[in-house]
């Protein structure tokens, strides 16, 4: 996938400033930056739901999903897990069983959640629905917005073995959106930061954590917390 | 249902329309006949043993009319409810399905016409479509529509912004699709409750139509149109508008208290079961700490319904250090700090064998004073600033406040502490900040404008509740910086509760882990990272990637969930997710401590 010069404006302000990327297949490049940086902005915009300028090539339209950061609303509560998982799977009536328990398996959630409603699940279990959903429309590109904020830590680690999972499994290309460098580092290959709307660097991730050449990148890496070594 | 008969105003709205559906249904069987019998000896008669709410100009008994009458108005009006409904609904849905401009045109259509009177939307309906039963009901219908579009409109709008219709668009799902499987049935509740509500109103108005000679026609009757015959007789004779008029305003009422009840009911206010139970808590026997700033022995909050959020919690502060409380949701930390700052929310109750704060046992004191004592020792900062900050009010004024009201400062005084206060938590140009309002900061100077309002006093204590979580980890850096300053040159002592224990570790001296109510470890913060015992604490530091995880390998995972409050299971909460569990582990492992280190865990103590 390429994005282009991409560039959103609300107005007079511009949250997203020509943007350029390149995420080669097979590959998952995070974003990080603080809030009001422009990533979701320009997340949203990759994944259609913004009108935009700029261009987004190499993946057919239609074929990126999206999962959220906030795993209560993007859930109908009024769906069954079945029912939302298959939302946009193309299955016939006879292979519905068969295709919840195939994708309720990929993110490692017993068959019997099915037929429950979102309420009845934890945040991590909601997660790994929503990641269930996307991945039924069998998308070229899936786009993952900060979806281990909203998640106790304990939870958060499940996640995030199972995004790596799903990559070395399906072969993922991956947007990878958070503001956890720690996390970023620990599922992406490449990396680009974001600071008000621009990217500011842009490389292989060890390569970017261990020699930043951005001011900005290293005060970002500076601040994330880390426990002492004894 | 046993929600809606719980209120006054439910039982008796639900016991009008009861009555009133069960009338329409057997009135006309039981009285049809005398509703319809012309009585020419007894025309216009007042009330009688014979015709009790007296007769009308044909002789007929006005009583069996009003009660036969009944069949015809809650259906006419239930005709009219149906049609405003119907016809709301699809305009206010009509805009999520349109193209933007045709969707605009349709919303403005809607407002203009919530703004014009109903009534007189109800009779220009009802002269064009002609006068009768008919128009009269197509006009109710027409005049409820508006509103019902405008609410189904409204609520439209607030659930297409929701993250799963974003997450429809994208799987490609077609907007009638998402109009019929997402939005309808997630607005359904709040429109069927205005039903309720919408069909008090259709009734009054065809009442009113009727009554204006606009509606039913004879020979047919409804309320309004009794009402309509009776009103010439009513200076000679005014029982005879007893019936009609009551029927009416009963009805109207029944409507109205029902559809309250059903929106009280789907509010689904969550009354407490019984009341709250503290477990037996004696004085703790053992010396207090003289040099303490907080300790707390036993601390344990209860709720109605057996919920205890925290367990016998213990803790020891003292001058100069920062004790960080660490857990996941659900684990009892905030409330741990909501307990000691004395702001458990009703119905909760707190106890403890001991809590001492600045050497002053609490317990001892008259709410009056621990409230002093609260107010000039503690001072507590929150996760969201902006809720700790009136908006209305400028920054200096406020930090000015705490000055004038427990120090006894004048205004001169307290505003040159507020600046001096402001510069110690490394806000720049603080003279320039007191002048502004809150909105004007950004996130970070007002957690530390925050910092600094705690400051004002000379508090001994501060409790820090998740103060950064909401902050960019480059500005997270800054507030802890200021709070490790502020306890190390004033001496005071911290509680800083966080989810995080990177941070934890980074900051406190002393971490107390929590889970399901209860701390599981105490330990020196520099000894996280090596010498963490308790399995739960180890799972905690190794699912959490830092900027040195192995790539290569999977994170450190915790099956299942964390016990509800209410359902903390009487051996140890963790054992049902923890790779150590033995039998031992249906027992409860009390907190062993040795030296600094305290774990509870049969197996690894």
């Amino acid at each position: 996938m390429n994005i282009e010069q991409l560039t959103v404006r609300f107005g007079r302000f511009t949250a997203v400033d020509h943007v350029t990327l390149a995420v080669p297949d097979g590959t998952a490049l995070g974003l990080v930056g603080e809030s009001g940086s422009g990533k979701s902005t320009l997340a949203r915009a990759v994944a259609g739901l913004l009108p935009h300028r700029g261009s987004v090539t190499g993946v057919t339209p239609g074929r990126i999903q999206m999962v959220f950061q906030d795993p209560y609303s993007s859930l109908d509560p009024r769906m069954t897990i079945g029912e939302a998982v298959l939302e946009g799977a193309r299955t016939s009536r006879h292979q519905r069983a068969a295709q919840i328990t195939r994708l309720l398996d990929l993110v490692s959630l017993p068959t019997s959640c099915a037929a429950k409603y979102p309420r009845e699940l934890s945040g991590g279990q909601r997660q790994r629905v929503a990641i269930a959903r996307a991945l039924a429309a069998r998308p070229e590109v899936l786009i993952a917005d900060e979806i281990t904020s909203a998640l106790d830590v304990s939870v958060q680690g499940a996640v995030l073995n199972l995004i790596r999972e799903l990559r070395a499994e399906l072969g993922l290309t991956m947007l990878f959106i958070s503001h956890n460098l720690a996390v970023v580092r620990y599922v992406c290959d490449t990396v680009a930061v974001m600071r008000g709307g621009r990217l500011v660097e842009n490389g292989p991730v060890d390569e970017v954590v261990n020699t930043p050449t951005d001011p900005y990148t290293r005060a970002l890496l500076d601040a994330v917390p880390r426990l002492a070594p004894a | 249902m046993r929600r809606l008969l719980r209120t006054p105003a439910g039982l008796v709205g639900t016991t009008l329309v009861a009555a009133l559906l069960v009338l329409a249904v057997v009135a006309p069987w039981i009285w049809g006949s005398d509703a319809t019998r012309i009585n020419p000896a007894q025309i216009g008669q007042g009330s009688s043993a014979a015709h009790l709410l007296g007769t009308d100009a044909l002789g007929r008994d006005l009583l069996a009319r009003t009660l036969v009458a009944t069949r015809l108005t809650l259906g006419l009006a239930a005709l009219a409810t149906g049609i405003g409904t119907a016809a709301g609904i699809v305009l206010g849905a009509l805009p999520s399905l349109l193209p933007r401009g045709w969707g605009r045109c349709v919303v403005a259509a809607v407002d203009i016409l919530v703004a014009f009177p109903a009534l007189l939307l109800a009779m220009f309906t009802a002269v064009v479509t002609g006068l009768g039963g008919r128009g009269a009901v197509l006009g109710i219908g027409v005049a409820l529509a508006p509103t019902f579009a405008r609410l189904t409109h409204t609520l439209t709008a607030s659930v297409a912004g929701s993250d799963y219709i974003a997450a429809a668009r994208m799987l490609r799902v077609p907007r009638h699709r998402v109009l019929t499987r997402h939005v309808l049935p997630n607005i359904a509740e709040p429109l069927i409750l205005n039903l309720a509500q919408s069909m008090g109103a259709a009734l009054l108005g065809l009442s009113a139509m009727s009554f204006l000679g606009m509606g039913v026609q004879a020979p047919s009757y409804d309320w309004g149109r009794l009402l309509n015959d009776a009103f010439g007789h009513v200076y000679v004779t005014p029982s005879v508008v007893v019936a009609p008029a009551v029927a009416v305003t009963l009805a109207g009422l029944g409507f109205m208290l029902l559809g309250d009840a059903f929106a009280a009911a789907a509010a689904r206010t969550i009354d407490p079961v019984g009341d709250a139970v503290l477990p037996d808590l004696p004085k703790a026997a053992a010396p207090a700490d003289p040099d303490a700033v907080l300790e707390i022995r036993d601390l344990t909050v209860a709720f109605p319904g057996g919920v205890t959020p925290v367990r016998q919690v213990s803790l020891t502060v003292r001058p100069g250090e920062i004790v960080g409380v660490v857990g996941e949701s659900g684990s009892g930390k905030s409330m741990t700090a909501a307990a000691i700052g004395d702001i458990v929310p009703h119905p909760g109750l707190v106890g403890s064998s001991r809590s001492r704060l600045c050497g002053v046992d609490l317990d001892t004191l008259t709410p009056a004073a621990r409230r002093k004592l609260l107010g000039s020792c503690l001072a507590m900062v929150f996760q969201d600033p902006t809720s700790s900050l009136n908006p209305a009010l400028r920054v200096g004024g406020q930090l000015a406040e705490v000055a004038t009201l427990h120090a006894g400062a004048t205004r001169a005084q307290a505003r040159a502490r507020a600046v001096e206060r402001l510069d110690r938590v490394h806000i720049k140009h603080p003279e320039h900040v007191i002048r502004q309002y809150p909105h004007e900061l950004s996130g970070g100077m007002r957690q530390r404008a925050v910092i600094a309002m705690g400051l004002m006093g000379t508090p001994r204590l501060i409790i820090a509740d998740e103060p950064t979580t909401a902050l960019d980890v480059t500005v997270q850096r800054e507030v802890l910086r200021v709070l490790r300053e502020v306890v190390d040159e004033s001496a005071a002592g911290a509680l800083f509760i966080s989810h995080d224990i990177a941070v934890v570790g980074e900051l406190c001296d002393r971490v107390a882990v929590m889970y399901a109510g209860r701390v599981v470890e105490e330990l020196p913060a520099a000894d996280l990272a090596a010498d963490a015992r308790h399995p739960y604490t180890r799972a905690l530091i190794g699912s959490l990637p830092d900027m040195a995880t192995d790539r290569s390998a999977p994170l450190t995972t915790i099956p299942g969930r964390q016990p509800a409050p209410g359902d903390v299971p009487t051996g140890c909460a963790f054992a049902d997710r923890c790779a150590l569990t033995t039998a031992r582990c249906a027992t409860r492992p009390r907190l062993v401590r040795d030296g600094q280190h305290a774990v509870a865990c049969w197996e690894v103590s």
